[in-house]
């Protein structure tokens, strides 16, 4: 599949853009701030509804303005698809499909697939669980585009049991407010059940690809491992926090995920009642990624995490890949080639030059691998031209 | 800015549900050009409305008498009760013209986030209830949305060592619908509540 046309309208700094692109590689240059993650941002929101950078719609808009338009045109063989979506800031988003409305904006999901590599990539090695979650959570929701709305529901009932838990804090009313807690209880580990299982899965597929592609970059034998550390597992609660001592979670079983969920969230409890908060489920949970014998997070070189942040690119580009019915999913280096050494970025060229389409920015040219530079678009202050 | 009472009028409108400030001023101007008599009805019916209308006793629908005239009516099972959420469920509901039991009507869903816990709704009212031997069966119909569901939840576990039968409500596929337009979420609802045929 490869990305033909993308027309923005009010979106961030473009008021109104159009840029036709080809298959194979096209490079974006130009200073900082004229817009090149901007257009690549917009091609990327088709995967997951969700921006690479910022979380929520409102940013996505160009200040002063009240909807944004983003309008791409894909192709895979001789089929051609037009998808277009409106972010309103005070009424509901709207998308269309070649021209028809979809009944909900997440309709729209499943046509596009897309792969980005970005700066931000490094703070999911190096930084907080956060990070890691958005990660693998944009993966599952390009893979299953079904899931976004069981995480917006979980989201929901996280709320609610939040405020139930706070009230109860709050008035000390324990056994009547109790009686509903289990009633919110149930949703809660149906969907971060559901949510749990997905991430335990995707990260099992995706460890392969990680392994291969990591010492193909790094030129070692050094094995990149990953896991889900979950807060459903563990015995012990020493007072709250992060008691470390949860263990990797291997079952892709719902059914066993929910009665584990179910067991810790009664251990939790009276935790749970005294923190008015909840402690235990999906939105606690991590991706732990280990290299070697040692977590990345604090251990890994500057280098090796990059390697590290690369790989787990790749691998998520190729199982996409593998199960696309679309072709190739769109591959996006976003400013990535500044970040890297000579080595990695040869090696990073290597892997990435056989793919349908592949969308490059970068301040500098001279930072491109020259295989990589043959198609040049150049941007300035929110226009696009080729050259 | 209008001058004075018509303004108040507009604002007035404007408070309530499904109306916007536009059409708000619509509805004004629309009833100050109308015949007098129709804005004067309108004016009666509305405090009458809110003083003859009350709600029943038993089942806490919208009602003229102490018992509204579902509870009134000698026709009706006493075996089952119908729980749900709001009076207007009650009259979607009758026009199934399914149910000839009796209805109870709680007056929302547990939300947390909106402050409506159990003692917000006519709960205890149902337990009560209950304690008629006549009462064979409890069917919750309260929405099929995430409040919802916790509020079946938690009256199925409170209500299940009554001894009293209890079920929900399916949910599934639209009638008359197309298999392939049903979102995800009632189609899976549809595979998990399917029923043996042969």
């Amino acid at each position: 599949m490869y990305v033909t046309k993308v027309k923005l309208t009010n979106f961030r700094n473009y008021k109104n853009a159009e840029v036709e692109l080809s298959p194979g590689v096209n490079l974006l240059h130009g200073s900082n701030g004229q817009g090149k993650t901007n257009l690549v941002e917009a091609i990327n929101f088709f995967a997951s509804l969700s921006s690479h950078r910022v979380a929520g719609y409102t940013p996505l808009i160009q200040q002063g303005e009240q909807s944004a338009i983003v309008s791409l045109e894909l192709a895979h063989l001789e089929r051609e698809l037009l998808l277009e979506f409106e972010i309103n800031n005070d009424s509901p988003n709207r998308a269309r499909l070649n021209k028809s409305p979809v009944q909900k904006p997440k309709d729209i999901l499943g046509y596009l697939n897309s792969v980005i590599f970005a700066p931000e990539d490094l703070d999911i090695v190096k930084r907080d669980p956060t990070n890691r979650r958005a990660f693998i959570d944009q993966l599952i929701v390009q893979f299953t585009p079904r899931m976004l709305g069981v995480y917006s529901d979980y989201d929901r009932v996280l709320k609610q049991r939040n405020t139930l838990l706070k009230s109860a804090r709050a008035t000390g009313t324990k056994g009547d407010s109790l009686s509903t807690l289990s009633a919110w209880d149930e949703s809660l580990v149906k969907l971060g059940s559901e949510i749990i299982a997905a991430r335990v899965a995707i990260a099992s597929k995706l460890s392969p690809g990680l392994i291969a592609n990591y010492q193909k970059i790094a030129d070692t034998n050094n094995e990149p491992r990953m896991f889900i550390k979950s807060s459903i597992l563990g015995s012990t609660i020493l007072d709250g926090e992060e008691a470390d001592d949860s263990e990797y979670l291997e079952s892709q079983d719902r059914e066993e995920i929910a009665e584990l969920f179910r067991e810790k969230l009664m251990r939790m409890r009276p935790k749970e009642l005294e923190r008015g908060i909840t402690l235990v489920g999906p939105h606690r949970d991590d991706l732990v990624l280990i290299l070697g014998s040692l977590p990345a997070k604090g251990y890994a070189s500057h280098g090796e995490s990059w390697s590290y942040a690369l790989s787990l690119r790749l691998a998520s580009l190729e199982i996409l890949r593998q199960e696309s019915k679309l072709g190739d999913p769109i591959l996006i280096l976003d400013d990535v080639f500044a970040e890297l050494d000579s080595d990695r970025r040869a090696k990073l060229a290597e892997l990435v030059l056989g793919n349908e389409q592949v969308i490059i920015t970068a301040a500098v040219i001279e930072d491109v691998p020259h295989a990589l530079s043959a198609k040049r678009f150049s941007v300035v202050a929110g226009e696009i031209t080729n050259g | 800015m209008y001058e004075g009472v018509i303004q108040e009028l507009i604002d007035e409108l404007g408070r309530l549900p499904g109306v916007g400030p536009k059409s708000a001023q619509r509805i004004a101007f629309y009833l100050l050009q109308a015949d007098a008599d129709q804005a004067k009805r309108l004016a009666e019916v509305l405090t009458e409305v809110r003083e003859r209308v009350r709600f029943c006793e038993q089942c806490g629908n919208v009602a003229e008498a102490e018992l509204c005239n579902i509870c009134r009516d000698p026709r009706r099972s006493k075996a089952s009760i119908c729980v749900v959420e709001e009076s207007k469920d009650v009259q979607a509901i009758e026009r199934t013209r399914e149910f000839k039991g009796l209805y109870h009507v709680l007056g929302g869903a547990i939300s947390p986030i909106e402050g409506i816990g159990p003692d917000n709704l006519r709960i205890k009212e149902l337990v009560s209830r209950l304690a008629d031997p006549d009462i064979k069966e409890v069917i919750i119909a309260t929405d099929p949305n995430l409040e919802g569901e916790a509020t079946a939840t938690y009256l199925t576990r409170m209500l299940s060592p009554m001894g009293i039968t209890i079920s929900r409500l399916a949910s599934g596929l639209p009638v008359g619908g197309d298999l392939e337009y049903a979102d995800e979420i009632t189609l899976g609802r549809a595979f998990e509540g399917r029923r043996t045929v042969s």
